[in-house]
């Protein structure tokens, strides 16, 4: 199995972020020294993949990746510590104001000139949300560039089959799922939280993936993002306030309770 | 366009705290993958399970519990067990490990020192086997302290260092030893038995430990001098764990006083023993083993402290911006809601000298860390040429390395003319007696600064929160933080030791050469990057170099020689001038390679953070050179006799009878003479006539100088205060996770 992840870097979420205009159109406030994680739900993704790639002998795991070269690099010495796999690493902006098909043609074409991947064993992996943007479109649009037709979001869980098929459970509406067959790759699934802890680091896994990841960074290829006719009429954070009380030893039946309460006068 | 964007981008200026890719910078890692990757696993289980556990009240008791006791499957699963070992036993991490455990020491302590001493206490348990072990003991105890390999059932062993021992021994002197060994059997053709007796106090580790190094003196007159002896929990005999130590801080780990009274094979002699005239003899006696051991691990403890300060800016700018918030008359918008307690100059002053300190303490312990990497395979180098050259005893292996000692002073001013014109093995030689004589100075200073300064200035940090500074919610710990600063000064070795240490190391002819350099290097970077108040280091070196050579060389009032070992009084005062020097420029230096790099990289712009930093360079610099010229003219001045109005050669003064002769010739002298003595006996109202320099007037030049050196350096603490109150930081701690 030949599985891609698609996985951009976001700012950490405990970050003030403040949307700037800058010549390049809008970005975040000090984007750059901000430090980044792996975007939550591509994390999901990698996790899982790297799950996959050990039920089945002869698996191999690319992420592939946008963002700033020094970032991506910052990220990495975490990320490379929690499961195996090889980068492709793209350096461009990663603010989460790309235009979304843009972004698509590059991931796309990045994965296309990927040596030794076969496309007709490929499961494309991805967020089916970001921490960055969210549009929740760049995942679908690469697949259809590569072709994908088999497409599933929202996704919990894959079993995979003796036959090479496999069972994917996405999310519905009413915090149901969706449970889907597949005869078998190509195809994308677009993660939501999957079922996976995030694994803890293991330095030793982390340096035997920096002998290639370092070199992917060194020749990772610049790309822009023109955005052209892409304009931004408003740019803000999302109305949220955050009401914060703290009260110990509350019991959970009681933060059930108020809970439902705040959704049911929401 | 919307209200929320902004395009004033505000250039040169701090806009965010220090992130990864700046320490990596400043503390020359930034080429090391291997650490950052350590760095970011240390960090996870510093802010997940190590701050679970502070934030749940785990420090509120001294038992060993199984919640602490999980810390330690943490500690294995993310490579800080391994990280101390070779690659032949576990290992990953190539080459010389003391940058590696500080960094390990620093991510831990940044959240709670005790986790850091537990995870060093193995390491520590280790080293006299890893220095001085042979070769088999090293084999076997490093693999068994390794963590399982995947799909390996085994519990790795873990190692307690015993040294202290109960009053009135207890940290008192390590050549003081109460433990004895004994021979128990010797059969003819066998190895002997030994009998081991020891009591332990504030050992950690004990609560868990497989095995302990111990140290012991000989208490059998067939065994010659103290040695160290490895002792297992399986040993025939008793191992008793002890009773734990009620100990107010670092209750992350666990710490108890043992009682063991074992049997043991005599090749658990660390660095094994060799036979003559039918007795043992320890290829290494404690002392020995200790030196090699508390010369590196000492580094890591100075860190933990500076890890504090440090860890300690975001909490308290947060409250201070935070402070007003809430208050009903305080709306949002108004100075006071937007800037808290920021709004008022000390504030952020007192926020700045704190993180000054902290910088300047990290800078310091990691060069120390970094000269033990250089200097490990040197040392190395230089054992091998030892042996080939059949020097034996610590007295002929000094004689025989002061004879590169011309050479070596000689490479400082022509580096090439060594590395070319003598042969490699002598250049090995040079360069380890350098890197030496450096490794000798900086692992005490930065033990007894970042320490002592450090926990004085925790204090500082705890009063920036106001009460609930003293609460155990209060955020990053800082109360804990505090109390565990005062373990910090005084284990591995009190304050007092390192002094006693520096005093010796901070004369060797070597390093005072290169310290000659270092004050000249100080001077160009000033040329270059006067912001740094790298003049005001420069000249504040020269000042303690004048006061050093002036003490050596006089005597006090009474005749008695001035500097001297036993004369506490100066030698130790000087030696704590010299650490804020090697301090403020350590720091320099750490800020001119972040500027370095950061230009190399035109991924990220650095520029405001490198003036900022430059800024706190300043900061520091002028608060040493304070504290140095203080230090230095107290010493210098302190140890004369006051002039007095009787002495009968009238000294420091003038007779009225005399001004008034001399107003002949001098119309008006008498108006600037203001110590006279009338003919009736009666002068101004002081002590005496007031002290002139005298033969130390060059040394009122150079403070005079020093002093005004300082011109500019509280504007620079201006700017970083403005600074500080700007910087971007996050919306709520990182830990606990």
């Amino acid at each position: 199995m030949h599985i891609v992840v698609c996985g951009g870097i976001v700012p950490d979420p405990l970050q003030t972020l403040e949307p700037v205009a800058t010549a390049a159109g809008p970005g975040l406030k000090n984007e750059l020294l901000l430090p980044a994680i792996l975007d939550p739900w591509a994390g999901c993704a990698l996790h899982e993949a790297a799950h996959l790639a050990k039920q089945c002998e002869g698996s191999r795991v690319w992420l592939v990746s946008l963002g700033p070269k020094a970032k991506l690099q910052q990220v990495m010495m975490s990320l490379a510590q929690k499961a195996p796999f090889e980068l492709v690493a793209l350096d461009g902006p990663a603010h989460g104001f790309t235009d979304a098909h843009e972004t698509a043609a590059l991931l796309a074409e990045a994965i296309v000139s990927i040596q030794g991947l076969d496309r007709g064993r490929l499961l494309l992996f991805g967020g089916w949300e970001s921490a960055s943007r969210g549009q929740g479109v760049t995942l679908q649009m690469v697949g259809e560039r590569l072709g994908i037709a088999d497409q599933f979001q929202g996704v919990d869980r894959i079993t995979l089959r003796d036959d090479g098929s496999f069972e994917v459970m996405e999310r519905v509406e009413g915090g149901r799922h969706l449970v889907s067959w597949c005869t078998g790759p190509p195809a994308l699934l677009g993660w939501a939280t999957g079922e996976r802890a995030e694994p803890r680091n293991d330095p030793q896994m982390g340096m035997k993936n920096m002998r290639t990841i370092m070199p992917a960074l060194q020749k990772a290829t610049p790309v822009s993002l023109a955005a052209e006719g892409l304009s931004y009429h408003d740019v803000r954070l999302p109305l949220q306030q955050r009401q914060t009380r703290i009260v110990k030893d509350m019991p959970p039946a009681e933060i059930a309770l108020e809970i439902f309460d705040w959704i049911a006068n929401d | 366009m919307a209200t929320a964007i902004d395009s004033r981008v505000q250039e040169d200026v701090l806009r965010t705290l220090p992130g990864d890719a700046v320490r990596q910078m400043q503390w020359r890692f930034a080429d090391r993958y291997d650490l950052q990757m350590l760095v970011q696993a240390v960090r996870e289980v510093a802010r997940g399970p190590v701050a679970r556990l502070v934030a749940g009240g785990a420090r509120q008791t001294h038992e060993w519990t199984p919640a602490k006791n999980a810390l330690l499957e943490e500690f294995d699963s993310s490579g800080i067990t391994a990280a101390f070992l070779d690659a032949e036993s576990g290992g990953y991490l190539a080459g010389p490990k003391n940058l590696a455990l500080a960094l390990i020491a620093f991510e831990l302590a940044w959240v709670d020192a005790g986790a850091a001493t537990a995870s060093l206490a193995g390491c520590l348990a280790l080293s006299p086997i890893h220095e001085r072990g042979t070769a088999e003991q090293r084999a076997h105890y490093m693999s068994l302290c390794a963590p399982a390999s995947p799909g390996e059932v085994r519990k790795p062993w873990r190692g307690a260092f015993c040294l202290t021992e109960p009053l009135p021994y207890a940290g008192v002197d390590t050549g003081m030893l109460g433990g004895k060994v004994s021979i128990a059997e010797w059969k003819d053709g066998e190895e002997p038995v030994l009998q081991v007796e020891k009591r332990g106090r504030f050992i950690t580790n004990m609560g868990f430990a497989n095995f302990v190094t111990a140290a012991v003196d000989s208490g059998d007159p067939r065994i010659a001098g103290s040695c160290m002896v490895i002792l297992e929990d399986g040993d025939p005999g008793m191992f008793d764990r002890g009773s734990v130590t009620r100990k107010l801080v670092h209750q992350l780990s666990s710490t108890s006083d043992p009682i063991f009274s074992l049997c043991v094979p005599a090749s658990r002699i660390v660095g094994g023993y060799t036979v003559k005239d039918g007795r043992i003899v320890p290829n290494f006696n404690h002392s020995d083993i200790i030196e090699a051991v508390f010369a590196r691990t000492r580094v890591t403890v100075a860190l933990m402290t500076s890890a504090k300060l440090l860890s300690a800016v975001e909490p308290i700018i947060r409250y201070q911006r935070n402070r007003f918030r809430g208050a009903e008359q305080i709306k949002a918008g108004s100075v006071r809601y937007e800037q808290g307690l920021q709004q008022r100059e000390d504030a952020l002053h007192r926020v700045v000298d704190l993180w000054a300190m902290g910088e300047a303490g990290a800078a310091l312990g990691f060069a120390a860390a970094r000269a033990f990497d250089e200097l490990d395979p040197l040392e190395k180098e230089k054992d091998r040429l030892q042996t080939e050259a059949g020097v034996r005893g610590a007295r002929a292996e000094a004689k025989w390395l002061k004879g590169v000692w011309p050479a070596a002073a000689e490479s400082l001013h022509r580096p090439a003319a060594v590395a070319t014109a003598n042969n490699r093995d002598k250049d090995v030689l040079v360069r380890y007696v350098l890197a030496d004589s450096v490794a000798g100075v900086l692992c005490p200073a930065a033990k007894l600064w970042n320490t002592g300064t450090g926990a004085n200035a925790m204090r500082e940090a705890l009063s920036l929160m106001g009460g609930y500074g003293i609460t155990e919610d209060c955020p990053g710990f800082l109360t804990y933080k505090w109390m565990d600063a005062q373990l910090e000064a005084t284990y591995e070795g009190p304050e007092s030791v390192q002094r006693r240490n520096l005093i010796v190391t901070m004369t060797n002819d070597l390093f005072l050469a290169q310290f000659g350099v270092w004050m000249v290097e100080m001077r160009r970077i000033a040329a270059r990057r006067p912001s740094t108040g790298a003049c005001i280091v420069a000249s504040a070196m020269k000042l303690w170099m004048w006061a050093l050579h002036h003490l050596q060389n006089s005597s006090d009032a009474d005749g008695t020689k001035l500097y001297h070992s036993a004369r506490q009084g100066v030698t130790f005062r000087l030696a704590d001038a010299l650490c804020w020097l090697l301090a403020s420029r350590q720091q320099i230096l750490d800020t001119m390679e972040l500027e370095e790099k950061a230009a190399a990289n035109a991924g990220e712009d650095l520029q405001g953070t490198v003036s900022f930093m430059a800024d706190l360079c300043h900061v520091q610099a002028a608060r040493a050179a304070g504290e140095v010229g203080r230090i230095c003219a107290e010493l210098v001045y302190g140890y004369n006799r006051h002039p007095v109005w009787d002495d009968p050669e009238h000294k420091g003064c003038f007779l009225g009878e005399e001004l008034e002769a001399w107003e002949a010739y001098a119309p008006g002298i008498t108006a600037y003479a203001l110590d006279v003595i009338q003919a009736d006996g009666s002068h101004p109202e002081k002590a005496g006539p007031c002290a002139q320099c005298g033969e130390n007037s060059a040394f009122q030049q150079l403070r005079n100088r020093l002093d005004l050196c300082l011109t500019g350096s509280q504007l620079a603490k201006d700017r970083a205060a403005r600074a500080l109150a700007t910087v971007m930081i996050p919306e709520a701690p990182d830990y606990p996770r």
